[in-house]
């Protein structure tokens, strides 16, 4: 029997369709009201940042003894003082634009943040990192429960994910985000022109306005489409955004300046997620040579983050900006024989804006190989968290996004001393 | 031209393929499901003959700077594999390899860094006939296995020379043991992340010790080819002991060894990780994915069923697939159109839907980054993250636009074809939906499309008229959430 698929089209199930809040509406309020907007920039360093290369303690006599290849010299580190325990450290030697916004006081090193028993894998960690739910993280993410705190309508363009898929970190129940890669390529493209091209888009506006309520993967797709199809025109505005510093060209340079953009552009955006790669550095880490593996980490970053405080400050949007970044794990505190280093611990976090309170927080481990040694864990191996990373969550939370953290990470996280916000 | 709607066979081709090229669907309708099935597992029957077709008219085109080069140019390499799953015979084969490169999933920019471009292309993807050292590239070694034996499959990724560079363990000595590969193949490649400790990682690091890598013929010749080399003097001799059992009669610790058999104590693990039930199952939940369903939990019955062909079958995955191929699971209307497509499934799809001839492939390689995945180059060991998490506004956007440039590209053999059905704007549709194979619309959507049609002007069938709305609906169609599932 020959059947065509207009025999097969199926009747009108329940179906409606939805509309968005106006853009910015939020924004253009707060800002009539003579409220200063609040951007938070979460920037996940990817692969497992070696924390003990990036700030580094320089006194110790283990950190050579047992990093014979790997130890960035005491001369060449890039002194930032001491913390309370009296340990001096330094931040890597390619940090120059770093070192300037701690001089400063714009920039927040916590050391050793993390959690109990920490995950030495890749993805169970950044999944806990990402929900800050050690025993059970494959839920929302804790940027995700925030946005689903705030009253509806929320605007589509509320975060901007710079990566293509959607973090966990930024997973929520019901808010949607966007992914936005490029601003530029973020277009409707028709194989017509004029009014051909105009009747498509507005027929694809329309189909994509219809939520399939007996088919929730649907209505989800549908979702994606909609709120790409609602926020074109705003990001196009940032497309020709040129910075008032020039901005490296790497992946993280680029992400930086977009979203500097959007600020600049007060497309509505009040989230940004920005990642950057290649810490998971098992061979040739190579902290020190100018070509080094580690080396190019630091510059990568550096360049990235110092363009995009410089401006910041040049557009007067510093004081109204909070980057965070967070990595799944230390490493290793012993080099391996390759050169590299393998999955650790607790890590370094770092806080840059223009309220930061900046300084060191928390305190350097001692290095001794020694089991009994309470600042390690693993027979000495590894180094054990001092600071529940949640406990920095909360700070932001409670201290920059106005929210509640004991709801948001369900439990109370918040630790005096931490006021680094 | 009128389409017989053959919704089970055209779910089969989408599973088990990546969806129908008219012929396809005239060899497979020919058959029963259960020949179906076996005209696609024992696909050893169908010549080989997809490299061939390269270049010959009737085929998709490709584009290149210089002379083709799949076994040294990744671009090239893209280009063949995207050229092989819409032409192949053998459409499993090239789903099984995927599925393969997914879960041992290799990336080329790191190789490329360590290596060259061109030595990371090559031990990527050349093919042994035609690389001078007769290399086979990783690619090339999961298709020769695709419905092959797990345990084997192990053994020859452990000594694969892309996996040896990608996870370090050409570095793995006896003094200082390399994790990276340790953990991997126990929390990515066998058991699962929560079968294993901490220390068994750090003993299957030390069980790896000395799987390093040398140059062909064991001298110091940089013109022969980097293979697998088992460095008696760098392995660690010592026991390792672990939380599963790894010997036969059940121990869990693989005896101290003289180093020159160390190389037994990777077989011995490997032995024991293909064995495990654990294993078992977290290879049937990933099949379940990849080729039933992604919407609500694995179906814990099923996944216990399929482990269970595995373990009875000693590994072998021709069984396996034959079994979830015919499972009711798999033919069960709930699990039709129920997977996110992934980037490549769309592409290839929608080049099989709406026409290849006159396309290069080469146009589709910067969509399908834009839609997060770049052949050969999965983001992290972990391989993609599929089912929801392929669509944002961003990969959506890119799938939409992907569709506006196969369906301009195709703009005139589409108007030409729709011609005898362009008598209303709704027998249009109706064609259009058949030629794309659409699952059912809402009759919302459906009105919204011949309001489409009827948008800029009256209704007329003309040439010039079809030329401009054909490739408009069909950009609409495959735009839509619905063409997203497979």
């Amino acid at each position: 029997m020959n059947v065509t698929r207009r025999q097969f089209v199926k009747g009108g199930v329940g179906a409606f369709t939805v509309t968005f809040a106006a853009p910015g509406f939020l924004n253009d309020l707060a800002l009539a009201q003579g409220g200063r907007v609040r951007n938070l920039v979460v920037l996940y360093l990817s692969g497992g940042n070696d924390a003990l290369s990036m700030l580094v303690p320089y006194n110790d006599p283990f950190y050579y003894s047992r990093r014979p290849t790997l130890a960035v010299p005491a001369g060449s580190v890039l002194q930032v003082g001491a913390d309370s325990s009296r340990a001096a450290l330094g931040l890597h030697p390619r940090l120059t634009g770093l070192k300037q916004v701690f001089d400063q006081g714009k920039l927040a090193l916590i050391q050793r943040t993390g959690y109990e028993n920490q995950s030495r894998s890749h993805f169970q960690g950044t999944d806990i990192w990402a929900t800050a739910d050690p025993r059970n993280p494959s839920g929302f993410g804790w940027v995700g429960r925030y946005l689903d705190s705030l009253p509806s309508p929320i605007d589509p363009l509320i975060g901007w994910n710079t990566t293509r898929d959607l973090p966990r970190v930024l997973q929520s129940a019901h808010t949607p985000v966007s992914a936005i890669p490029s601003a530029a390529g973020y277009a409707f493209a028709s194989p017509n022109g004029g009014a051909e091209a105009a009747a498509e888009r507005a027929a694809a506006v329309r189909i994509n306005s219809h939520v399939p309520v007996d088919r929730p993967e649907l209505a989800f797709v549908y979702g994606s489409a909609r709120a790409a199809l609602a926020t074109l025109d705003r990001v196009a505005t940032v497309a020709s955004y040129g910075g008032t510093v020039a901005y490296p060209g790497s992946g993280l340079g680029q992400a930086l300046k977009a979203v500097s953009g959007a600020m600049v552009r007060s497309i509505g955006t009040r989230v940004f997620y920005v990642t950057t790669g290649g810490f998971d550095t098992h061979s040739a880490q190579n902290t020190n040579a100018a070509n080094g593996s580690y080396f190019g980490l630091m510059a990568t970053l550096d360049d990235a983050l110092f363009a995009f405080y410089s401006d910041l400050r040049n557009q007067g949007l510093l004081d109204d900006t909070l980057l965070i970044t967070f990595s799944e794990f230390g490493r290793r505190i012993t080099e391996n024989g390759s050169q590299g280093t393998d999955h650790g611990a607790a890590t370094v976090m770092m806080a840059m804006g223009g309220r930061v309170n900046g300084g060191l927080y928390g305190t350097a481990a001692s290095l001794a190989p020694d089991p009994a040694n309470p600042t390690l864990e693993n027979s000495a191996g590894d180094i054990r968290f001092e600071t529940d990373f949640r406990s920095v969550y909360a700070q932001v939370i409670d201290q920059w996004l106005g929210a509640d953290s004991r709801s948001i990470l369900n439990g109370d996280f918040r630790k005096a001393g931490l006021g680094f916000i | 031209m009128a389409y017989t709607l053959d919704p089970q066979i055209e779910h089969l081709l989408r599973r088990a393929g990546f969806g129908a090229r008219p012929d396809e669907l005239d060899t497979y309708r020919a058959e029963s499901f259960t020949g179906a099935v076996a005209l696609l597992t024992n696909y050893e029957r169908v010549p080989d003959d997809v490299d061939a077709k390269i270049g010959q008219p009737g085929y998709v085109g490709m584009t290149t700077r210089a002379p083709f080069a799949p076994n040294s140019n990744i671009v090239d390499a893209r280009q063949r594999w995207l050229f092989r799953m819409l032409h192949s015979n053998r459409p499993l084969q090239e789903k099984m390899t995927l599925f393969w490169h997914n879960h041992f999933a290799t990336g080329y920019t790191k190789l490329a860094g360590q290596l060259s471009p061109a030595e990371a292309t090559r031990y990527m993807a050349a093919r042994p006939s035609e690389d001078p050292g007769r290399v086979r590239g990783q690619i090339e070694m999961l298709r020769d296995n695709a419905l092959g034996n797990f345990r084997d499959l192990l053994v020859s990724v452990a000594k694969d020379t892309a996996m040896l560079y990608w996870l370090d363990g050409y570095a793995n000595t006896r003094a200082r043991p390399q994790e990276n590969f340790g953990r991997e193949i126990l929390e990515l490649f066998s058991m699962g992340v929560g079968h294993y400790a901490e220390s068994d990682v750090y003993a299957a690091a030390r069980v790896f010790t000395g799987w390093n890598v040398g140059r062909q013929g064991g001298g110091a010749d940089r013109s022969q080819p980097l293979v697998f080399v088992f460095n008696a003097n760098q392995h660690d001799t010592l026991a390792k002991s672990f939380t599963f059992p790894v010997t036969r009669d059940g121990g869990k610790t693989i005896p101290a060894r003289a180093a020159a058999e160390g190389m037994q104590d990777g077989i011995d693990l490997i032995d024991a990780l293909a064995a495990s039930p654990d294993t078992a199952r977290y290879l049937a939940r990933k099949l379940y994915r990849f080729f039933v369903s992604d919407l609500g939990a694995e179906d814990d019955g099923w996944v216990d069923r399929i482990a269970r062909v595995y373990l009875d079958n000693r590994y072998e995955m021709r069984p396996v697939i034959r079994e979830v191929l015919l499972s009711r699971e798999f033919w069960d209307a709930r699990s039709q159109f129920a997977r996110y497509s992934w980037p490549v499934e769309f592409v290839i799809r929608a080049l099989k839907d709406i026409g290849w001839t006159g396309f290069s492939v080469n146009d589709a390689l910067v969509p399908l980054s834009n839609m997060g995945q770049n052949l050969y180059d999965p983001p992290d060991v972990a391989g993609w993250e599929s089912g929801p998490s392929w669509f944002s506004t961003g990969s959506m956007l890119a799938r939409m636009n992907f569709a506006s440039t196969l369906a301009a590209n195709q703009r005139f053999r589409l108007a030409a074809s729709a011609g005898a059905a362009a008598a209303t704007p709704e027998s249009l549709l109706s064609h259009v939906l058949d030629a794309l194979k659409t699952p059912p619309l809402d009759r919302v959507i459906t009105s919204e499309l011949t309001s489409y049609l009827r948008a800029t002007g009256a209704w007329t069938g003309s040439p010039a008229q079809l030329q401009a709305k054909v490739p408009g609906l069909v950009h609409l169609i495959a735009g839509t959430a619905e063409y997203q599932f497979v």
